[in-house]
């Protein structure tokens, strides 16, 4: 009996009634006749595709900053990074000249662009939440909101030559979605990308089992992240991060410089975040512009926070759950909304509510009874 | 000299107070001149949009007050004004009575939303904003299983006009024309002066009733309510008055007339005041003489032609400029009632609240609710004003442009008055009618300006939100010399050792 309740105080009741009703979705869908390959790939992919994002919570939590809703910073900057790689890309006709090694020095190009980027912004984006300290989210939520109004103004004053960017018969202006198949799309994760595009010897980045796709490529790059965190919260500078975050007063009389590592967590956050957004660009295809990384965040926010993490403590084990669960009730429930009534829109509700009911409660968990 | 020095600081202190107002109006007044449209069209939108949105951001100043920051969570008022609105629209009710009906539907709702919203903001203390913020994103998807998925789909509903063809869930847009659209706004003066006669005559007769019974004593002010009133019924009778009353538009050139007329009538009787019964000397009268002068200069200017032409077009629904004074006057007078002064108390320093037996959570709670219950009235002179009821899409951004246009008057976190409310709606929405066409001139896209009135709205949250919390955050670390400082700070030292204590 106290074991039971231990387990049950360990997963808590939110992650217990989201787990059950992920559980409940899946079998429902599989007794209604859907394929579990093709679900459970599905699954898989959507969990990879927001995977980096959700993990580029940890390092803001654990360094003392709370929820990076300004997480929109190092999505602009990767989106920033792919534009440029794809532009410089089509400027010197990569696809002819170096074939199927086009698409990779594209991706390597996105990346070092967005990480370069990332961490300039991240850096002083650090520097500010040292300034407001104590309203960190608030602050954090309307910066993230105004980058990506300002982003848009950017992507509608570029003037790119690439055809699949920039809009047909305009000099300016960047299109809402851009089509990233001739460039990096579905590299790691497309079984038919990667077989009509790359030589034999790399056909292992994805492939498929019958019905179920195995992206194996895109699973190796999240792992390494995810391997790369974990190794970096268990060497020195990573444990002087969490004791930063985890208490001020005692951290600053060991002599460990606080805000510097609140500026470092948040730096490295925001480079995961541009990371996450080219790999998940690269998962889903295509580039979405504008407002489309308008809530993001929100969504980062509310997986790791159902994987358990609170607004001081977050684990890889957290990304991988919270993830999980989040992407699979939102893949699983429109099929299975669909069989049972016709409403197009219902998961897309679900996901605000659960979304945001998720991060309510994690909230007044956190700042209760403050008197 | 020492007084040059001291008009010098002065301007330079009111300059540094205004410093967002200041440049926002030159913004403003750069995006006008860039964009070249003509003055009677902006002027006429910006009355337009002083009509439709000064409500609800009227409805944000009792929260500011309590403490509570600002209250993202009006949301949740809008919330109740729609629910409100789609029933009366699906009842088949119109004009002014309809409109009644929303608002006894909707005040109940909203009382209980604020009610809830208050409660879980004292679970919360220091996060209001972000909560109030989500949640109101969390109210957004209840909204939408509601209207989307219960209203026919548990709910059966049977009104091809409202519902989906399929039978379940809300049409994005519900046409109001014919039903409740300008059911506010259409209000002829002449039916506002009869209420009003009547609801005076009873309120008098109450008090003389209770003068009789000896609980309450009569007083001057009461017979000159009364006078006033009864003078302007009586005068809405005579014939020319009557046919300028019976209409429910005010140009805005008789509004500007009566407003400099009213205003040099108070003054002149100050003047006569002060020199016949105060006897007080003639220095003091130098303030309401240039006063009157300026109210002349402006009565002049309207006869310029271009001024006049401007004024002549731009009409005024009377009822929702009442309702914006009312709520103007209402803001003002609860500071001087206990209500008032308790929020006020509790908005310096919870702790000192406390001590003084100032029940916290409760004053938060009615501050809440009050505003919610504003918010939603704000929101029925909206949806009333445009017309057309956009289902999922109304209710989304008013907490981003009210307090947007609230931090654009001048306002911040913990201080907020009427009249940086009035001043940021016309700054706020004058950039927004010019943006576009200024973004066109300037860089031949008038998306851009779009895009950038966007910007501008979010940019001047996250300022005003980060000045407060380094202004907060300093006081925090260095505690000014004068000491205690118990209350407001975010999330002070002490909790934040409980709460690793309490792990």
């Amino acid at each position: 009996m106290k074991t039971l309740k231990n387990i049950y105080e360990n997963i808590g009741l939110p992650r217990l009634i989201i787990g059950l009703f992920f559980i409940f979705l899946v079998v429902t869908s599989i007794v209604l006749g859907f394929s579990p390959a093709a679900l459970f790939s599905d699954v898989l992919r959507r969990w990879l595709m927001y995977g980096t994002l959700v993990l580029a919570m940890v390092p803001g939590i654990q360094s003392g900053i709370g929820l990076n809703f300004g997480i929109s910073l190092g999505i602009s900057a990767g989106l920033l990074g792919s534009v440029f790689a794809m532009e410089i890309s089509f400027l010197r006709n990569w696809n002819e000249v170096l074939g199927a090694g086009a698409p990779w020095l594209t991706l390597l190009l996105a990346l070092l662009f967005g990480i370069i980027m990332a961490a300039i912004l991240g850096t002083l984006y650090g520097m500010l939440l040292n300034r407001v300290k104590g309203s960190e989210m608030t602050v954090s939520t309307y910066v993230g909101f105004s980058v990506i109004a300002f982003m848009n103004i950017v992507w509608l004053s570029l003037a790119f030559k690439n055809g699949e960017l920039s809009w047909p018969l305009q000099g300016r202006g960047l299109r809402n979605t851009a089509s990233l198949s001739g460039s990096f799309g579905g590299l790691l994760s497309n079984p038919d990308v990667v077989q009509s595009t790359q030589p034999a010897w790399l056909h292992w980045l994805a492939f498929k089992i019958g019905d179920f796709t195995v992206p194996l490529g895109l699973i190796l790059v999240f792992a390494l992240l995810c391997f790369i965190i974990w190794l970096f919260f268990r060497s020195k500078l990573g444990i002087a991060m969490s004791a930063a975050g985890e208490n001020q007063l005692f951290t600053t009389t060991t002599g460990i410089n606080v805000d510097g590592k609140r500026i470092q967590g948040t730096a490295i956050s925001t480079v995961l975040g541009a990371v996450g957004i080219i790999l998940y660009a690269q998962t889903y295809g295509f580039l979405q512009l504008y407002n489309a990384p308008l809530m993001m965040g929100f969504a980062s926010v509310a997986s790791i926070l159902i994987g358990g993490a609170s607004v001081r403590r977050a684990k890889i084990s957290h990304v991988l759950i919270g993830t999980l669960l989040f992407q699979g009730i939102l893949v699983t429930a429109l099929p299975v909304v669909n069989e049972v009534i016709e409403i197009g829109t219902l998961p897309e509700v679900l996901r605000i509510i659960i979304s945001n009911g998720i991060i309510l409660y994690a909230l007044s968990k956190t700042k209760g009874g403050n008197q | 000299m020492s007084q040059k020095t001291n008009v010098l600081q002065k301007a330079g202190s009111f300059l540094f107070d205004n410093k967002v107002m200041i440049a926002f109006a030159a913004i403003c007044v750069a995006a006008i001149v860039l964009s070249g449209s003509p003055m009677t069209f902006i002027v006429d939108g910006v009355f337009t949009r002083i009509t439709r949105n000064t409500f609800t951001v009227l409805a944000l100043i009792i929260p500011v007050l309590a403490g509570l920051g600002l209250n993202f969570g009006i949301v949740i008022g809008a919330v109740a004004a729609q629910i409100a609105v789609f029933c009366v629209v699906y009842w088949g009710f119109g004009g002014f009575s309809g409109m009644l009906l929303s608002v006894l539907i909707a005040t109940p709702l909203a009382v209980l939303f604020g009610y809830l919203v208050g409660k879980l903001f004292n679970r919360m203390k220091g996060a209001e904003m972000i909560a109030g913020l989500i949640l109101g994103y969390f109210a957004d998807g209840l909204y939408q299983l509601l209207f989307l998925v219960i209203i026919g789909g548990i709910i059966p509903v049977n009104n091809p006009k409202l519902i989906i063809s399929g039978g379940v869930g809300v049409k994005n847009t519900i046409d109001l024309t014919g039903n409740l659209k300008y059911a506010i706004d259409s209000v002829r003066m002449v039916d506002i002066v009869t209420v009003l006669f009547y609801v005076v005559l009873a309120i008098t007769l109450i008090k003389v009733v209770l003068h009789l019974l000896k609980k309450y004593q009569l007083n001057k002010g009461d017979f000159i309510l009364f006078g006033v009133v009864g003078l302007l019924f009586g005068i809405s009778y005579i014939p020319v008055i009557e046919r300028f009353l019976s209409t429910d538009r005010l140009g805005l050139l008789d509004a500007l007339t009566a407003v400099l007329i009213v205003l040099a009538v108070v003054q002149i009787i100050k003047i006569v005041k002060s020199i016949w019964i105060d006897k007080q000397p003639a220095k003091n009268l130098v303030k309401p003489i240039l006063a009157l002068l300026g109210y002349g200069l402006i009565f002049g200017l309207t006869f310029i032609p271009e001024i006049e032409n401007m004024l002549l077009f731009v009409k005024l629904p009377v009822l929702p400029f009442l309702l914006i004074a009312g709520l103007c006057w209402f803001n003002h007078k609860i500071l001087s009632t206990r209500l008032g002064q308790n929020m006020r108390t509790v908005g310096q320093s919870q702790s000192v609240a406390m001590a003084s037996g100032i029940n916290v959570d409760q004053t938060r709670v009615i501050a809440m609710i009050i505003s919610t219950v504003l918010a939603s009235w704000g929101q029925l002179i909206f949806l009333q004003n445009i017309g057309t009821f956009s289902t999922y899409g109304a209710h989304t951004q008013i907490a981003q442009f009210a307090i947007a246009a609230l931090l654009v008057g001048g306002a911040s976190v913990q201080k907020a008055t009427n009249k940086q409310a009035i001043i940021g709606v016309i700054l706020f929405h004058t950039l927004f009618i010019v943006a576009p066409q200024a973004g066109k001139q300037l860089f031949d896209n008038a998306q851009i300006g779009e895009y950038f009135r966007v910007f501008v709205s979010y940019g001047v949250i996250a300022l005003s939100l980060a000045m407060h919390a380094w202004k907060q955050f300093k006081k925090e670390v260095q505690p000014p010399a004068e000491g205690i400082d118990l209350g407001n700070s975010a999330l002070p030292p002490v909790v934040e050792k409980q709460q690793i204590l309490n792990k």
